[in-house]
């Protein structure tokens, strides 16, 4: 009886988390060009995806402020773990709550504050014949901002479980610093690197709010893109493009987790 | 590693932090408290006082903490089924959990007014089921539902990691003494999962209070939250004054919120990640 309750249970949070999923995919087939309307079967919006060049655009702009602002947040999460690890206790709780509150605090709040920089910057530098064209370069500048507090949850946990004696050891045999880094420390942390980066390019990916004020007419990525179609109506290629980039992370999820699982823990 | 300071280490990061953290911070207070002149006032901050604001800021409360109150009574039962699975299925909670944030957040949430309309999926399911119709799109309760559904691994994940790391062996001994399974509840397993119980209410109490999608898209835009309040402020009014000053009413919430969490999570015990 218990059993089955908990598994009643279950099956519910895994309705309501995944219905949502499932209609955008179901809509993603349909033939009629509107959501409230069921039209048949359809799968021409996989095909006229590749020639709308609007949606291809930040389609594109979305992957490369991913992939760029997660690889920026890791690199500079890594310096900020490292450098972190070897303060003082109170010196690192000040620097970590510092790093940690664009996780903390309110989406909105962090976007504002991002965007009243970047203007204050380019009213600074218009002194000099310079602007700040809002675009790429803060939106990018915004995802490593709040991408780089998960990289770095991400990366001192396993920091602190090291050994630090093989560090050690390998100094005493011989090894430079920068050598006994890349050839011992380093693949220790490696799953907790791995972790960050792939958090960051998952929030980054996801992330609407941030971009929503950092980025300037003309530059749209996904999120910005549906957002501004919300009130004339999402074009269905939209859920197709959606569906596409769902079905395409679950497969290679699964590749990944399948793979080196005697390994991590 | 070595005890030796390394500033070409922690050069970077702490430029980054100061030039992207803590400035855009003191520009927020600064704007929020001068006027479009420049000078010094308490004005935008009064701002929210006015009825329209007063209305959008105990709307956003009300709503946050029900949704809060919901997500927690969902995911302390869940969590806890979740942490007596016989195989350690950390690798597979958090995959399920996750893989949903890979549609996008927009397009999740505005998947549920399909579901919801009047002529929607589940009105179909419950018209079939010979029950009475649900109209709550373009309410404050599809809003509330939207933050449940957006919200909800914030608050499982803490609870569940507090669960998974608590000693068994206390929970036995507790039941070998001889208390109930209510008793070893209140006793034992509450108390110790609190730290992940507070740090899942800040993470969901937190956006929940200062989002401005989820009204947008599910309440129809006739229902204001503060955070659409101040979004206005910026992206439609250009009113950068009021909105800062707004927004550093929100802060206030966001820092009481925080102070809890700090409070009862010394050592960053529930931390989700």
């Amino acid at each position: 009886m218990r059993k089955a309750l908990q598994r009643i249970y279950l099956v519910f949070i895994f309705v309501l988390l995944y219905a949502p999923i499932l209609t955008l995919i179901i809509l993603s087939f349909n033939a009629s060009k509107t959501r409230a309307k069921w039209g048949g079967w359809t799968a021409k919006w996989y095909v006229s995806l590749f020639q709308n060049s609007a949606i291809m655009d930040a389609l594109y702009n979305t992957l490369i402020i991913a992939v760029l602002s997660a690889t920026i947040a890791t690199l500079l999460g890594l310096t900020a773990a490292l450098s972190l690890n070897s303060m003082r206790r109170r010196s690192r709780t000040i620097i970590l709550g510092v790093i940690n509150i664009p996780m903390l605090n309110a989406e909105i709040v962090t976007g504002i504050s991002l965007m009243l920089v970047f203007i204050a910057l380019g009213n600074f530098l218009t002194q000099f014949g310079y602007t700040i064209q809002f675009g790429f370069w803060t939106v990018l500048i915004g995802h490593i901002t709040f991408n780089l507090p998960y990289v770095v949850l991400s990366i001192m946990p396993k920091l602190k479980q090291l050994n630090r004696s093989t560090y050690e050891a390998a100094l005493d045999l011989g090894a430079s610093p920068m050598r006994a880094f890349f050839r011992v420390v380093l693949p220790d942390i490696m799953p907790g690197v791995f972790s960050g980066f792939l958090l960051a390019f998952t929030l980054s990916l996801d992330d609407f709010v941030i971009t929503h004020f950092v980025k300037g007419p003309g530059f749209e990525t996904l999120s910005t893109k549906i957002y501004t179609e919300v009130r004339k109506g999402i074009k269905p290629e939209m859920y197709a493009l959606s569906t596409l980039l769902f079905v395409s992370v679950l497969v290679l999820l699964l590749i990944v987790n399948v793979k080196p699982k005697e390994k991590n823990k | 590693m070595n005890k030796k300071k390394n500033p070409l280490l922690s050069g970077p990061y702490l430029v980054w932090t100061a030039a992207f953290i803590i400035i855009p911070l003191i520009l927020i207070v600064y704007y929020g408290l001068t006027s479009s002149e420049g000078t010094f006032t308490w004005a935008n901050i009064m701002e929210i006082a006015t009825p329209e604001n007063r209305k959008a800021l105990w709307l956003a409360l009300l709503l946050s903490v029900i949704s809060t109150a919901l997500c927690l009574i969902m995911a302390y039962p869940l969590a806890m089924i979740l942490s007596n699975l016989k195989f350690n299925a950390t690798g597979l909670i958090v995959m399920i959990f996750i893989i949903p944030m890979w549609m996008n957040f927009l397009l999740r949430t505005l998947a549920w007014q399909t579901l919801l309309e009047k002529n929607g999926i589940i009105n179909m399911v419950l018209k079939f089921l010979h029950l009475p119709a649900l109209n709550i799109i373009n309410t404050p309760y599809a809003i509330v539902l939207g933050m449940v559904y957006n919200f909800l691994p914030f608050m499982l994940l803490p609870i569940y990691n507090s669960l998974v790391k608590m000693d068994r062996n206390v929970i036995n001994a507790a039941r070998d003494l001889g208390a109930g399974e209510f008793q070893t509840f209140t006793k034992i397993i509450l108390p110790l999962s609190l730290p992940g119980v507070i740090s899942g209410i800040t993470m969901v109490f937190v956006p929940s209070l200062t989002t401005f999608v989820i009204s947008d898209l599910l309440g129809g835009s006739k229902i204001l939250l503060i955070g659409n309040v101040i979004e206005q402020k910026f992206k439609q009014g250009s009113n950068w004054n009021v909105g800062s000053g707004l927004s550093l009413v929100l802060m206030v919430f966001i820092l009481i919120s925080m102070a809890i969490m700090q409070k009862y999570d010394k050592d960053g015990e529930g931390a989700a990640f």
